[in-house]
């Protein structure tokens, strides 16, 4: 534990590879790209889960933060300060793991799945430099360190998202990325500057300390200032979470994350399900203690978004028909999971069951969301499409992807004994004893959750006869087989770690166990989707369509996603490009430069007209002449008297 | 180390190149002189590091003073602090960097070469100057060869855009002399004598009604320089008109003069009109930057997007000189720094690209990350510091600013700092928008497939620039410890001024 | 004998200069300028002697200034003429309004 070096390899791995692949991958090691990214993940990965055993056996009474490593990156004044550093505490170690673990599944699925790609080396350096990207945000010590990492993983989600630039849908979506996350970055930037300005300070432990103690005069300060009728502190966290929103895709900053899903497969696997879009669940319970000390309000606003595009998410992931897109949906609906649990979470003890179950929901999901979108891409890479329509009866051409998938459908669905019904088991938990609105509207979304899934799963393994190798290719090297299989052992039985033994928000275990008998209503719920979806997509049948012809207008809304990209495509398009844009650049070539072009030609006017008295002609100039002697004799006649 | 090597030496340079015809030779000449240049600086950078740490703590290092003109009190004063050394190691990495764009300049080469020898030794005279004529004599040595670089060596409508640069720069420099006088006629030295000294003149605090009327002309007057909001216009289109190298040097060195004269002279010298006409400049540039960033939006030629960028950025430097705090006079250095190497690499490789494609119109390109990829990764890491990406000096400097200019907790200040962040997305769209058109997607003209990538020296001066971006992105601390005894120095008397009074 | 009072010489020659004048502003052919020219200077000469005979009888000041205008008129008249001939040696006219060459 009293080894800063050895942790600080787990990020500096990555950072190395990236450096070395970005610098000389192109040219000298195009080969063996692949395997120097992953093998730095795989040692990082050791590293990880060495610290975290380390980190969770040393001290099983208290979790306490504990900062590895740090230093000044950039001061601004005595108080207020960018440090950059290392922090170990429970959601960090947990988030430490999942990254690299997942990272080190995707850096191996990768070495098949992107074979023979152009640019091999610049993939895996793009990797790197988004896993290391990640690692710095999840251990950051100071909101400004995670913001900077926050940039940072976008960027590199950019990167991979445009992996394939000379798509322009590809070059479309990574723009679209990027832009929307910036705009909430935005919010994220402003909230930090408020949240400084009140505290004092940038550096997390203090940052909490100072709005969260009773008396606090920062605390006192923070409520008191208010802007519009909301005080600062809820106007920062507000604007902090509106950053986190926009990362964890949550409606409506959602629209990036479907398109996203035009960059490689694996990397929707890590960045787009696993790592990066929950990092706004991971701000939100950094900063827990305000939130639930300080700022119930902003908490209750971090509840309904949850909640809403848990559902929202749900609804649309049913129609969808491109099975990546799909799983982007199910993802966002999985996120607001998270982000509920966390706005339904109490403090301490039993009653921040919530917080615990959000991040062991965060863990969990990140397994069976990985191997699903790694399924998604065996199954891709063997159809090359990815429309449901061009799929089915793959059952027997691909038994081990076949098997994985089921695993982690039955994960998301919340089928025991797989990971998923142990998270969202205890996320409805603590809904049910928080708010009894918010789990009916989850209960629901966990039978659409079902239902989707399992429409996906017949509707790629079933629905046609099952052909047997009618195809040209195989199922997938075995560096594409083994992450499927480690994961979906993983998606099996993560479910059963004692979670509130570890993660909790105050960093005392404590021992949930399970309610049986309150285990059994979303059971049911989930079974009946899978009926359902099962009745409509085991075999070929019309069923569903009479259905979406009954639900026309329902189903059209929702397969359109119900209108928000066109509202955002005319805010853009028409409000910010046309009106903003063009007026701004009208603005400056017509009224500022013509005023200076305008003062130009008046002065050229001006010359021009004394130009014009040298005519040239002796006669002129005599006159001239005349008429000033003239002048000049009665000035001075009128002077002398 | 005496400072005015650093200008004999590049106009040494220059005066030696007169008597070669070869541009092989001629190249070779401009190369070494301002390879030497950076030496310079460094040697400088050292030593005064040395100096520094062995708790020398005067203001201004590296004193020296000459009589000039001794009956108007004119001296040739030079020294430098950590700002002004921030600036010069800058213009070394420029003028290096803009040499080696260069390589291929077949016309006129000699005069070309020359005359950027002679930008730089004005700059770097600029940099150095503690007097305020000195300072102004500098000034106007560095405009005339920009006039000529453009209006001989440019593309489009060159005599235009040459002679309203030229214009308004001369018509700046007027409001600074203006403001100069009247500090002048207004100052006196330890013999009661008018002194052109700045050091002297901010010890004895001028008078207040002096200050009102004459910080406008020093601060507009510079602040034309460096790209005030209306007196920008000259930026579009000197800068697209520019041959490569001098777009480079305008934007890079020249548009800094104007910084660095704001805060240097106006500010420092007249500090109780700085706080007075505070919000005029706020609200300025927190036009300039939002409605930079607007304009540049819709703009399709490379170049004007670069230069419209400039007016957004610079809008920056002004904003933290307008907090009138350390944190925002240390951000407005810093992103003057970052701009310069940030805004000559952006230039130099859009020269790059103009050079081989004969286009500068975005949606005209497009797919030429495939046929030159270090060009156009280049491209990409220059726009992602130009939209503030960690790791890059761009996020150091325009967080700095942001931080220092939200400790002001008035709604007028608020606002602004709120309308300045904005930026930060519409700067995002506006790059993203020219990388997917220009270097992403299909190659739509089938020429370009015969494209090539960099040649050694196009590598060697990217290198460079990139090299101090991402040094200072990543330890920002470094710059930090090297600018902030002199921002202290700075607000030190900014603040006892505005106690006095 | 009564004298010719001073007023109306003085009279006399403010008329010859105006004329004088008038006459190089509107003629249009430069020896008719050139002629307008030598009548302004008589005005002035006149003028000489007049003032010295009323005011100064005993001093010839007057005079001496008449003989130094007279030469130098004749010498200007001479370099004049050449300049026109000249002129119209190339540009076939002796007209003012076109021969604007200080500009054109």
């Amino acid at each position: 534990m009293n080894l800063p070096f050895n942790l600080l390899l787990i990020p500096l791995l990555p950072l190395l590879t990236f450096v070395v692949l970005g610098i000389f991958g192109r040219k000298y090691l195009s080969s063996i790209s692949g395997i120097i990214g992953t093998t730095s993940m795989f040692i990082s990965a050791v590293i990880s889960i060495q610290t975290a055993i380390q980190y969770f056996a040393s001290s099983p009474e208290m979790h306490l933060q504990q900062i590895a490593w740090k230093m000044v990156w950039l001061p601004f004044s005595e108080d207020i300060s960018i440090d950059i550093g290392f922090l170990l505490d429970p959601i960090s170690v947990m988030m430490l793991v999942v990254v690299t673990l997942i990272s080190f599944m995707v850096h191996l699925y990768s070495l098949g799945y992107m074979k023979g790609e152009n640019r091999f080396a610049t993939y895996y350096s793009f990797l790197s430099l988004f896993t290391f990207s990640m690692l710095g945000l999840v251990v950051s010590i100071n909101i400004f360190q995670i913001y900077m990492f926050w940039e940072l993983v976008g960027v590199s989600s950019f990167l991979l998202i445009g992996y394939y630039f000379e798509k322009p849908s590809a070059v479309a979506a990574s723009k679209k990325a990027f832009i929307v996350t910036r705009f909430a970055d935005l919010g994220f930037l402003i909230g930090i500057l408020i949240l400084s300005f009140q505290a004092h300070t940038l550096d997390f432990q203090t940052l909490i300390q100072r709005l969260t103690q009773n008396g606090s005069p920062f605390l006192h300060d923070a409520i008191t200032t208010s802007f519009m009728g909301v005080s600062a502190l809820t106007w920062g966290l507000l604007l902090v979470f509106i950053g986190g929103a926009g990362k964890s895709a949550m409606f409506p900053l959602h629209i990036w994350l479907p398109d996203a899903m035009e960059g490689p497969t694996p990397v929707s696997a890590l960045i787009h399900a696993a790592t990066m879009v929950v990092a706004g669940v991971y701000l939100v319970a950094r900063l827990f203690p305000i939130f639930i000390m300080s700022c119930p309000v902003a908490l209750e606003v971090v509840m309904w978004t949850g909640v809403t595009s848990a559902l929202f998410a749900a609804v649309i992931a049913c129609t969808q028909t491109d099975i990546k897109r799909v799983l982007a949906y199910s993802t966002m609906s999985q996120i607001g999971y998270m982000m509920f649990a966390l706005g339904v979470s109490g403090s301490g003890g039993e009653s921040g069951l919530g917080y615990t179950a959000s991040m062991f929901h965060l863990f969990t999901h990140a397994f069976f969301k990985a191997l699903l979108f790694l399924g998604a891409g065996a199954v891709i890479h063997m159809i090359h499409s990815n429309e449901i329509k061009d799929m089915g009866g793959l059952r027997k051409s691909m038994p081990v992807t076949h098997i994985t998938f089921l695993i982690a459908c039955l994960a998301i669905a919340g089928i025991f004994p797989f990971a998923g019904f142990f998270s969202k088991e205890e996320i409805l938990t603590a809904a049910l004893h928080a708010n009894k609105v918010v789990y009916g509207l989850a209960l629901v979304t966990a039978g659409i959750t079902a239902f989707y899934m399992f429409r996906l799963y017949f509707s790629i393994f079933w629905s046609k006869e099952a052909s047997q190798g009618d195809h040209h290719h195989s199922e997938g090297t075995l560096t594409m087989k083994i992450p499927l299989i480690l994961l979906a052992i993983g998606a099996a039985t993560t479910g059963f770690i004692p979670f509130g033994e570890y993660v909790t928000n105050n960093g005392k275990p404590f021992h949930s166990s399970l309610d049986l008998a309150g285990a059994i209503g979303p059971v049911l719920v989930a079974l009946t989707g899978i009926a359902i979806a099962m009745l409509f997509y085991k075999k070929q049948n019309d069923r569903p369509e009479k259905v979406a012809t009954a639900l026309s207008g329902l189903y059209v809304a929702a397969y359109r996603k119900f209108y928000i990209d066109e509202i955002y495509l005319f805010i853009t398009r028409n409000i910010i490009f046309n009106i903003l844009g063009k007026s701004a650049a009208w603005f400056d070539r017509t009224i500022i430069d013509g005023t200076m072009n305008g003062i130009a030609s008046v002065i050229a006017w001006n010359s021009n007209f004394i130009k014009n008295i040298q005519s040239g002609k002796i006669q002129d100039y005599a006159l001239y002449f005349f008429v000033g002697v003239f002048g000049l004799t009665l000035l001075a006649i009128y002077l002398v008297n | 180390m005496n400072l005015s090597l650093l200008v004999l030496v590049p106009t040494l340079t220059a005066f030696i190149l007169l008597f070669f015809k070869e541009l092989k030779k001629i190249r070779m000449i401009a190369c070494i002189g301002s390879a030497i240049q950076l030496l310079l600086t460094f040697i400088l950078l050292f030593q005064f590091s040395g100096l520094r740490a062995s708790g020398d703590t005067s203001a201004m290092l590296f004193y020296s003073s000459y009589a000039w003109f001794p009956e108007l009190g004119i001296a040739y004063t030079t020294g430098i602090d950590g700002i002004s050394i921030a600036m010069i190691l800058m213009v070394a990495f420029v003028v290096l960097a803009g040499v080696l764009v260069s390589w291929k300049m077949e016309k006129l080469s000699r005069e070309f070469f020359f005359l950027l020898m002679l930008l730089s030794a004005g700059a770097y005279g600029f940099f150095i100057s503690l007097d305020l004529f000195t300072l102004f004599f500098f000034l106007e040595i560095a405009v005339i060869p920009k006039f000529l670089l453009i209006g001989i060596w440019g593309s489009g409508k060159k005599e235009y855009s040459a002679m309203k640069l030229a214009l308004m720069l001369m018509g700046g420099s007027a409001f600074v002399f203006l403001g100069l006088i009247g500090l002048y006629l207004n100052s006196s030295d330890a013999n009661g004598m008018h002194t052109f000294d700045m050091m002297a003149i901010a010890h004895h605090a001028v008078p207040l009604n002096i200050q009102f009327i004459f910080f406008p002309f020093a601060f507009i007057g510079f602040g034309i320089f460096g790209a005030l909001f209306p007196f920008h216009t000259w930026v579009p289109d000197g800068h697209s008109s520019a041959p490569t190298a001098a777009s480079m040097f305008l934007a890079g060195i020249s548009m800094k003069l104007g910084g660095y004269g704001c805060l240097r002279v106006a500010t420092y010298l007249m500090p109780e009109a700085a706080h007075h006409y505070a919000p005029i400049i706020i609200l300025l540039s927190a036009i300039a930057i939002l409605y930079g960033a607007f304009a540049t939006m819709m703009q399709t030629d490379l170049k004007y997007i670069n230069a419209y960028s400039s007016v957004s950025h610079c809008g920056f430097v002004l904003l933290g000189i307008g907090m009138l705090n350390q944190t925002g006079i240390t951000g407005a250095v810093m992103q003057m720094i970052s701009h310069g190497l940030m805004t000559a690499l952006f230039f130099a490789v859009i020269g790059m690209i103009y050079e081989r494609t004969h286009t500068r119109i975005a949606s005209q390109l497009g797919g030429l990350l495939k046929v030159m990829p270090f060009i156009s990764t280049i491209f990409v890491i220059t726009g992602l510091c130009s939209l503030g990406l960690p790791g890059f000096s761009g996020f150091v400097a325009e967080m700095t600013v942001f931080m220092g200019s939200w400790q002001h907790a008035e709604s007028y200040y608020r606002l602004a700092t709120i309308a300045s962040c904005a930026s930060i997305v519409v700067t995002a769209v506006y790059i993203l928008n020219a990388t997917g058109k220009a270097l992403m997607g299909p190659i739509t003209n089938e020429n370009y497939h015969q494209l090539s990538d960099a040649t050694w020296n196009e590598k060697l001066a990217a290198g460079l620039l990139l090299s101090g971006i991402v040094v200072i992105g990543f330890a920002p601390f470094l710059l930090n410890d090297l600018l902030s005894p002199g921002v202290n120095n700075l607000m030190t008397n900014i603040g006892r001024n505005l106690l006095l009074h | 004998m009564s004298q010719i009072p001073l007023t109306h010489i003085i009279i006399l020659s403010t008329l010859l200069f105006f004329i004088g004048t008038y006459g190089f502003l509107t003629r249009r052919n430069l020896i008719a300028m050139l002629m307008s020219l030598e009548l302004m200077l008589n005005s002035v000469n006149i003028n000489f002697i007049a003032f010295n005979k009323y005011l100064y009888p005993e001093n010839l000041d007057g005079l001496i200034f008449i003989i130094f205008i007279i030469a130098i008129a004749a010498a200007e008249a001479a370099v004049a003429i050449a300049i026109i001939i000249n002129l119209y040696r190339n540009v076939r006219s002796i007209d003012a309004e076109e021969t604007d060459h200080l500009k054109n």
